[in-house]
């Protein structure tokens, strides 16, 4: 082994020590934080629900997962009891089984929207911080427009031109979400872009774009992180509120919002209608909540 | 710079912001997909019916003419034809606006009640018994979904309880018209019976509404009251021997409501996206209601002409909340300022 190669390997392997040593200390304050470990024990609960829904759902051909859900009219109207814990609809289907189903509606909304929202968002955020003048002028003071708008608002006005259903509710809601990741990014990239290390990089003659990625990108995720677990809650309420208003998924699709405004209908005799639905959404927007909080504790970052 | 000067350029500073919304608004309505006539008509209208409708809304026009068309229209107050009503959209927005704001302002109101004494009761008792559960009340306040926490509320304290009336504004003849605000209305006419209607009316749609922005306050409230009480001038007034409760309600209160001023201002905002909610669940006839409604049978004046206004006011009600916030924190006249 030549030195150079030697020289080589032992600098891989501190970094690898290096991360090893960031991850313990990253699990040892997560470990402190029992909120937030409570938090993504739920979050974790809540996935493998959504995967493995026709497993657990008692009744999987009433959530119509695929196609009209199945209809039982024999059993309509049950309260809750052993055989139907979250009671059953008015065409005789189980509650529960289509809570279970509308999980993997409401993680997909979120994650759908948060990854479009990121992803228009953080690039024009980077630009607007690094690149300065006139496209960061443009970009900033379209942010501001965005943001003068109640979220729900906004995304409820960009429904009206389009065919209401889950699609157009995450589209709407996704455009009013990247502003935010754009201020966000831009108030980090403008304090660090004048730091001694960005500095150095820019005179070794290191060209724009591997600075942005390579020096200031890292320096933005921790934030992104903290913001994406508290928006995944965010986003999901907002897409619940666009289901409930009769703007997102159709009936008689599972989702949580959808179900609300269906049961609502027959308050306040059956109760358990709006009422389980409705308490699926409140656990799963805390489960999110509680993570992001401990998240922001452990990075020690502000975030909105 | 004074506070004449730190008020005007922050005023001026949101008329690009103004224009930037009129015209986000305008494209919105006219570049996505969707002919508006064809939208007012709907679809079973003849090929005819829609040109000419499209003649007279002066959609044929180039874009930029028909934007200057619906500026010039804007400024003399005239936001077109509520197809759903048949009346000027700004008619409308006038009569129905008054509900919701009173629905939203008295939900803030209320949240700033709870929500402070909830922050202090966590500061004081910082990492005890008393934060920890204030605590858990904020996450539980702006987790819950502001429809289904209004239909919990409305089955328990109205259906089961019959406690309070479960939908509407009022349960008697209205006062007459001054301000569309019920309560003020109804002290002006000294209408007693209508006054105590109403509130009892407005109670739980503002308290379903109030629950997310009473837990953002207390949040705010407890930080800004635990990094306040850390500074040297609080130690201080300790070695004077003032006791603590002066200090902390004289002294530490009042310099910590400015950052709980901001958090109102944002709040502001989500109270207006959750009266859409909650309106609906109380059968409220305000704004909100009028909107959804707009939406749903494809409204396209009506829904440009209630986003146009709640953007309007959203944007005064931050330009107040930062000139009061320079006004308390002279700080912030003399640097940047915020420009949110």
């Amino acid at each position: 082994m030549s030195v150079v190669e030697r020289y080589q390997s032992f600098k891989e392997s501190e970094q690898a020590n290096r991360y090893r040593e960031e991850a313990l200390r990253f699990a040892w304050r997560f470990r402190q934080n029992p909120m937030s470990l409570f938090g993504l024990g739920m979050i974790l609960l809540l996935i493998l629900i959504a995967i493995f829904a026709p497993y657990i759902a008692p009744n999987p051909a009433h959530a119509g997962w695929r196609g009209e859900p199945a209809v039982d009219f024999g059993n309509a109207w049950h309260e809750p009891s052993l055989a139907h814990p979250f009671g059953t609809d008015q065409a005789g289907r189980d509650i529960l089984s289509r809570v279970i189903f509308g999980t993997r509606l409401s993680l997909i909304l979120g994650l759908v929207v948060l990854t479009i929202a990121i992803g228009i968002g953080v690039p024009l955020g980077l630009i607007a911080g690094y690149v300065g003048g006139i496209p960061s002028t443009i970009i900033m003071r379209t942010t501001d427009v965005f943001l003068s708008v109640p979220p729900l608002v906004l995304a409820l006005a960009v429904t009206v031109p389009l065919q209401p259903g889950l699609v157009t509710a995450m589209l709407a809601i996704s455009i009013v979400w990247w502003p935010w990741y754009t201020r966000l990014v831009y108030g980090e990239v403008v304090s660090v872009r004048e730091q001694d290390f960005v500095e150095a990089s820019r005179g070794l003659g290191t060209g724009r774009l591997r600075i942005i990625f390579r020096e200031i990108l890292p320096n933005v995720t921790a934030p992104i992180t903290v913001k994406f677990s508290l928006d995944m809650g965010y986003a999901i309420l907002v897409g619940a509120g666009l289901g409930f208003l009769g703007l997102g998924a159709q009936p008689p699709t599972p989702e949580w919002g959808t179900m609300v405004a269906q049961g609502r209908i027959h308050l306040p005799d059956r109760w358990w209608l709006s009422t389980f639905p409705g308490l699926a959404i409140f656990l799963t927007v805390l489960a999110f909540n509680f993570l992001g909080d401990g998240l922001r504790d452990i990075f020690d970052v502000e975030v909105d | 710079m004074g506070f004449r000067s730190y008020l005007l350029r922050r005023a001026i500073l949101t008329i690009p912001v103004f224009i930037g919304l009129t015209l986000f608004i305008f494209l919105l309505a006219r570049v996505l997909p969707g002919d508006p006539a064809r939208m007012a008509l709907g679809p079973r209208a003849t090929d005819e019916a829609v040109a000419a409708l499209r003649i007279e809304m002066g959609l044929d026009d180039p874009l930029h003419i028909q934007y200057l068309n619906y500026m010039g229209g804007l400024l003399q107050g005239d936001m077109g034809i509520a197809l759903t009503t048949n009346r000027n959209v700004f008619t409308d927005v006038l009569a129905f606006f008054p509900a919701t704001l009173e629905l939203v302002i008295t939900a803030m109101f209320l949240a700033v009640l709870f929500g402070i004494p909830l922050g202090i009761i966590a500061a004081l008792n910082k990492d005890r018994l008393g934060d920890n559960l204030s605590r858990l009340i904020a996450f539980f306040g702006v987790s819950m979904p502001v429809f289904w926490a209004a239909i919990l509320i409305q089955l328990a304290i109205a259906y089961n309880l019959g406690l309070l009336p479960p939908s509407g504004r009022i349960g008697v003849d209205r006062p007459e018209w001054y301000t569309g605000f019920l309560i003020i209305d109804s002290i002006i006419a000294l209408n007693f019976e209508a006054l105590r209607s109403t509130l009892a009316h407005l109670a739980l749609p503002a308290f379903a509404l109030a629950l997310a922005p009473m837990a953002d306050v207390a949040r705010m409230t407890r930080s800004s009251f635990i990094e306040e009480y850390n500074e040297d001038y609080v130690r201080a007034l300790e070695t004077q021997g003032l006791p603590g409760r002066l200090i902390a309600y004289k002294y530490v209160l009042k310099a910590s409501f400015a950052s709980t001023l901001t958090i109102i201002g944002l709040d502001f905002g989500f109270l207006i996206g959750g009266a859409f909610l909650v309106e609906i669940v109380f059968s409220w006839p305000g704004l909100a209601r009028y909107g959804v409604r707009a939406i749903l049978e494809n409204d396209i004046n009506a829904v440009m002409g209630v986003v146009l206004v709640i953007g309007a006011v959203f944007i005064i009600v931050n330009l107040i909340v930062d000139v009061l916030y320079g006004f308390l924190d002279p700080r912030v006249r003399y640097g940047e300022g915020s420009s949110a």
